[in-house]
């Protein structure tokens, strides 16, 4: 089924269940669905997962979702930045769990995910404390470390622009997750800044293929996760 | 350059500079390494990996240049090149993970005489721990290049036997530049390529039990 678009980032995020895994595109700010993490909050949803590559930066987005007590677990590399302190408080309180995951072994989870693969074995965090208890393996003099896909419930993504057919397009470094949380979750919502008539998207510069999404909203002019009010 | 003082910030950022070879696709990592783009001659023609997405990356946006979707792996607004690139982040990391970036240049706490890297997480408790690209950078690089000062604040030498940090990768690390000297990591041992303020006998004495080999004078 193509994509619904929406009127409203509350009819977008409807449904979400208590206890849900939620990836949430971004690198930081850009990138990252403020909206639609806003009207995840105000849903009243909680005990949720949340895989995203940070735990959130300053007050909005992420970090309010953590503040509002929502988040029990955090799958992310790099939780720990300079305006990280909704997380930071939250952790030191043991309000929330953290799984520390190297960036790429992140990326190449939510991949494998997306393409119903059952687990990879990679050289990244070998004979580390990120790989204690993983079963390893050499193959052809390489050591390895066997990881597991990462499914989710739902994905939030902020694409550039999508089609009526829910077709999307990034912008410059904003696209980092998003490709790939489109295509790893159950249920993918997704805010652009413009719905197009399907058709004009040129078809060899479609990142994300419809298949991949359920809602649309258009959020004109979106918030900056670090400046947004 | 045998230099007769320790090497500043910017000149070990040079000397790494003057290193990599023409054409070569490169990582700076966070903090003092990315400062190693400042020394690229254009006629270099190095193209800048971001691990967040983009090859061929171009120096830090100032004033209007800024555009918040347009950052690098510090999360600080930068430019874009001719000919640069956007991808998503599994082929962002299987470019550093597959082997094809050239080089990478890490920061690090400490490195072993047998290249062990640690650069991620002191260790203490009370630290929340926090990775990124690490430890993908560490061991997927053709090469992989430490930029650190040799001595921490109360003058123990970084460059150790073994790491007392908890590890980002396992002997993954070629070449480590310092203030005091550059270091090859070879099988045969830790080579010293130059000294800066020093001579090889001070070295040795600095960095104590790792047993250094001395090339300076090839």
């Amino acid at each position: 089924m193509s994509a619904t678009i929406c009127a409203t980032t509350a009819e977008a995020v409807a449904g979400i269940a208590d206890g849900s895994t939620v990836m949430i595109g971004g690198f930081g700010s850009p990138g990252q669905p403020v909206e639609l993490i806003e009207a995840l909050i105000d849903t009243g949803a909680r005990g949720l997962t949340v895989v995203s590559n940070n735990a959130g930066n300053g007050d909005h987005g992420i970090a309010a979702l953590i503040r509002e007590g929502r988040v029990d677990k955090v799958i992310c590399s790099f939780p720990r930045q300079s305006d990280s302190h909704c997380f930071d408080a939250a952790y030191r309180a043991g309000k929330v769990e953290l799984e520390l995951v190297p960036q790429g072994n992140l990326a190449e989870r939510i991949r494998a995910a997306s393409a119903g693969i059952g687990g990879f074995f990679t050289p990244t965090g070998y004979g580390t404390m990120l790989a204690e208890g993983k079963e390893v393996r050499q193959i052809d003099g390489v050591d390895y470390v066997l990881e597991h896909p990462i499914r989710a419930d739902v994905a939030l993504v902020k694409a550039h622009r999508a089609d009526r057919l829910g077709n999307l397009v990034y912008r410059k470094t904003a696209r980092n997750f998003g490709p790939i949380m489109a295509s790893a979750a159950t249920r993918t919502i997704v805010q652009v800044e413009e719905i197009v008539e399907t058709g004009a998207l040129d078809p060899e510069v479609i990142v994300t293929p419809s298949i991949f999404v359920d809602q649309v909203v258009a959020i004109v002019d979106p918030a900056d996760a670090e400046e947004s009010a | 350059m045998n230099a007769d003082q320790p090497l500043t910030r910017d000149q070990m950022a040079e000397v790494v500079a003057r290193d990599i070879p023409a054409g070569s696709y490169v990582n700076l990592g966070i903090g003092q390494p990315t400062k190693v783009a400042n020394y690229l001659r254009p006629d270099q023609g190095v193209i800048l990996h971001t691990e967040n997405g983009m090859l061929g990356m171009g120096p830090e946006a100032h004033g209007d240049e800024v555009d918040h979707d347009l950052v690098n792996a510090g999360k600080i607004p930068v430019t874009q090149t001719p000919g640069c690139s956007f991808f998503h982040h599994a082929d962002s990391f299987a470019m550093m993970r597959g082997g094809h970036l050239d080089v990478c240049v890490l920061g690090a706490y400490q490195v072993s005489a047998t290249g062990d890297l640690a650069n991620w997480h002191t260790g203490r408790p009370e630290d929340i721990p926090a990775v990124g690209g690490a430890m993908d950078l560490a061991v997927g690089a053709k090469r992989t290049a430490v930029l650190m000062s040799l001595l921490t604040r109360d003058g123990q030498s970084k460059l150790v036997e073994q790491c007392s940090y908890p590890l980002t990768g396992v002997g993954c690390v070629s070449r480590v530049y310092t203030d005091y000297a550059t270091f090859l990591i070879e099988p045969d041992g830790v080579h010293v390529r130059e000294t800066y303020g020093v001579d090889f006998a001070d070295l040795q004495q600095m960095v104590g039990a790792v047993r250094l080999i001395d090339r300076t004078a090839a």
